[in-house]
């Protein structure tokens, strides 16, 4: 049985600056990863590349066996991989419910259609709706993008990554800039739209990682330095002193 | 459910809004009788269909086109050459049809052409379209039987092949020839952008990159809506070979791509029927202007750089603007600020009209000295004393002006304010 998601060998250069240095990481299907490390450690550089909005420099990146290294972001997304970005990425000038219905759009098959009416597509609101209940936002419903709290959105940030139905998640800090309580709140919310799915999630806050990670992998300067479950990285030497330690 | 009910009272509010529409063309002509009004209002038709159809691209997908005259033109050669065939009766296709052969030729060029210029976004396109106008436009000199060289070319609508009896020799005729397909066209470029293909358009728009991470090639979804686009120019410039009877190389050129770009951003390129507005309203500025002064052409700029300066929504954003103090019954403490505005802009609006008639008047006039007529006055252009005056209703018009500007900020301040307030409804 092969790997939801599979890094091998891959390198990220910006000119002559390497970035990723050799990255190897294997996600098991359902499983749900963290990475965590420092700042600038390349993090979001790994998710760029993942998903397809940067290419590697070298090595291979595969989506359940299959590479998807070199393909464009919207081939890799129709593969079942969706990301949710650091700084909020929305369709600004649409509404809540616009938003989530535009990313349910290519996955239930619409397209480019010009032949079909959205307004009348009853799965496809119906499943628009249901989103909103579950993230919570169905007050907001016909508030434009631009003009929600900052937590509500990052909360839209994620429903538009998960609404698509894909399989395989990569959440890039969904929690940063949240209150205490925000972010329990949403974490839970994670935890509950990706039942089921294989996460891969960069966090910073360790109590968040430990709790809802099956493993964990530490990327220190473009380079996984281990990867395990949460207690052993807890108790690995390396990382107290690269990542733990002066962190804390 | 309140969701399916609330749609179902949209619906009926959408079909009401284009039934008046289709009503108010139907009417006109028994308000407006004259000829030059049903000719003046069968143009305003023509480019509120062009101008709908280029904010297919600017206003729905974000794609600045300077090259869009290209398929309106060339829908209007196809058109004139299929009524031609018809004339010379080696073909047999009805008049009430031939909009479609110019919607044919502008989608074959606006998927030729769009293939290529769709690849890019942003300047880059804007560039591409332009190099395209002005390819499409030189290439008239070239291709001679199809664009008939220097006179163009011409043809007779009357063709006695049509579906419903009429001739379409009487102009009248043709104006509800015009208005029908004003009807169907924008109604279908309405539908349009609430199908999947324009919704994605907006995000392409907003957003390209999310876009993409949606799972949209933003290339294809481009160059569909490009496409598209293309066919409803070509049906517009088909209705003006059929007003026209003669199409001619500038038809298809960089000035008429201009004049529908300033149309679609004067009427308002973020809601739906913004060019409308600014189809309606330039062809009129236009036509009444035009025969009024040489110097249209000046006041039309000078409203437009208006515009963008102080109106990016254009018209349809003004109003739009006004939704919201309207719903909350704020709309009167608005009024004040604006009718204290209103004698100063036009006292800034004739001191400036009689400085630049009398400056036409000097340049240009066989005699500078000969009076014009102006307001109801006689004025002389060699007069220092008709100069002072000019300015200084002018300065004096732009001083109220900018003292009034103040009151109506403090006043939509004070309404925004009240808006916001807790309990308020949005
Ligand atoms: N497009 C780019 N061109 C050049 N350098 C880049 C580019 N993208 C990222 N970098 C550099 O790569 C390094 C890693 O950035 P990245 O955003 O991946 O870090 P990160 O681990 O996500 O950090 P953070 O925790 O702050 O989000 C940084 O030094 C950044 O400046
Ligand atoms: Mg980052």
């Amino acid at each position: 049985m092969s790997d939801a998601l599979t890094l091998a060998n891959v390198h990220k250069r910006f000119g002559e600056t390497p970035i990723i240095r050799g990255v190897d990481l294997a996600v098991a299907p359902g499983e749900r990863h963290a990475i965590i490390g420092p700042n600038g450690a390349g993090k979001s550089t790994l998710f760029n590349l993942i998903s397809g909005r940067y290419t590697p420099s070298e090595g291979e990146i595969s989506l359940h066996g299959k590479r998807i290294s070199g393909l464009a972001p919207h081939q890799i997304n129709r593969r079942g991989l969706s990301r949710s970005f650091q700084i909020t990425n929305l369709f600004q000038n649409m509404t809540v419910f616009e938003n989530l219905r535009c990313s349910l759009l290519w996955a239930q098959g619409y397209k480019y259609s010009f032949w079909h009416l959205v307004g009348r597509q009853a799965a496809l609101n119906e499943a628009a709706e249901q989103w909103l209940e579950r993230l919570g936002l169905s007050a907001r419903r016909d508030v434009p993008a631009s003009l929600l709290t900052y937590a509500e959105q990052r909360t839209l940030e994620i429903g538009t990554t998960i609404a698509g139905g894909a399989d395989v998640i990569l959440l890039d800090e969904p929690t940063a800039g949240m209150g205490l309580a925000e972010r329990d709140h949403t974490m839970a919310m994670i935890s509950e739209v990706t039942q089921g799915k294989t996460l891969l999630m960069v966090e910073h806050d360790m109590g968040v990682v430990f709790e809802l990670a099956d493993r964990i992998s530490v990327l220190v300067y473009g380079q996984v330095i281990a990867s395990d479950t949460p207690e052993a990285i807890r108790a690995n030497a390396a990382v107290q002193e690269a990542y733990l330690g002066e962190a804390h | 459910m309140s969701h399916s009910q609330s749609s179902r009272t949209a619906l009926l509010w959408h079909i009401g809004v284009w039934a008046l529409f289709a009503l108010v063309i139907v009417v006109l002509p028994y308000i407006f009788t004259s000829s030059s009004s049903i000719s003046m209002m069968s143009q305003m038709g023509v480019f509120i269909i062009f101008a709908l159809s280029y904010n297919m691209l600017l206003g729905q997908a974000g794609m600045l086109s300077f090259g869009h005259a290209v398929y309106f033109g060339l829908g209007g050669f196809f058109t004139l050459h299929a009524i031609r065939a018809v004339n010379d009766e080696v073909w047999q296709f009805p008049l009430e049809l031939m909009p479609l052969i110019g919607g044919a030729g502008g989608l074959a060029f606006g998927i030729l052409f769009g293939s290529i210029s769709t690849r890019r976004a942003g300047v880059t396109f804007a560039m591409i379209t332009l190099g395209i106008g002005s390819m499409v436009e030189s290439s008239a000199n070239m291709f001679t039987d199809f664009f008939g060289g220097e006179s163009g070319i011409s043809g007779n609508r009357v063709t006695d092949v049509t579906l419903f009896g009429f001739s379409y020799g009487p102009s009248i005729q043709v104006y509800y020839l015009i208005g029908a397909w004003t009807v169907i066209a924008a109604v279908a470029m309405y539908l349009l952008t609430k199908t999947p293909l324009g919704r994605i358009s907006n995000a392409v728009r907003d957003n390209p990159e999310r876009a993409q991470f949606v799972g949209y090639n933003t290339t294809i979804a481009r160059f569909i809506q490009f496409s598209l686009s293309g066919f409803f120019a070509g049906i517009a410039g088909g209705l003006f070979a059929i007003m026209f009877e003669i199409m001619t190389a500038p038809n298809v050129g960089l000035v008429q791509s201009g004049a529908v770009l300033l149309m679609t951003f004067i009427g308002g390129v973020g809601l739906f029927f913004g060019p409308i507005i600014g189809a309606v309203l330039v062809t009129y500025m236009h036509t009444a202007l035009s025969g009024f002064s040489e110097g249209w052409i000046l006041y039309f700029g000078l409203m437009f750089v208006f515009m963008v300066m102080y109106a990016p929504g254009g018209i349809a954003g003004v109003i739009y603007a006004h939704a919201a103090p309207w719903r909350a019954g704020l709309f009167r403490r608005l009024l004040p600020g604006y009718l204290l505005a209103l004698i100063p802009a036009l006292l800034a609006i004739a001191g400036l009209v009689a400085v630049v008639e009398m400056g036409y008047q000097l340049s240009l006039a066989y005699d500078p000295s000969s009076p014009i007529e102006l307001f109801y006055m006689q004025i002389n252009a060699t007069s220092v004393v008709s100069w002072l005056v000019a300015l200084l209703v002018l300065a004096a018009g732009i001083g109220g002006v900018l003292g009034a500007a103040r009151v109506v900020r403090a006043r939509w301040a004070e309404v925004n304010r009240s808006m916001q307030a807790p309990g308020a409804k949005t």
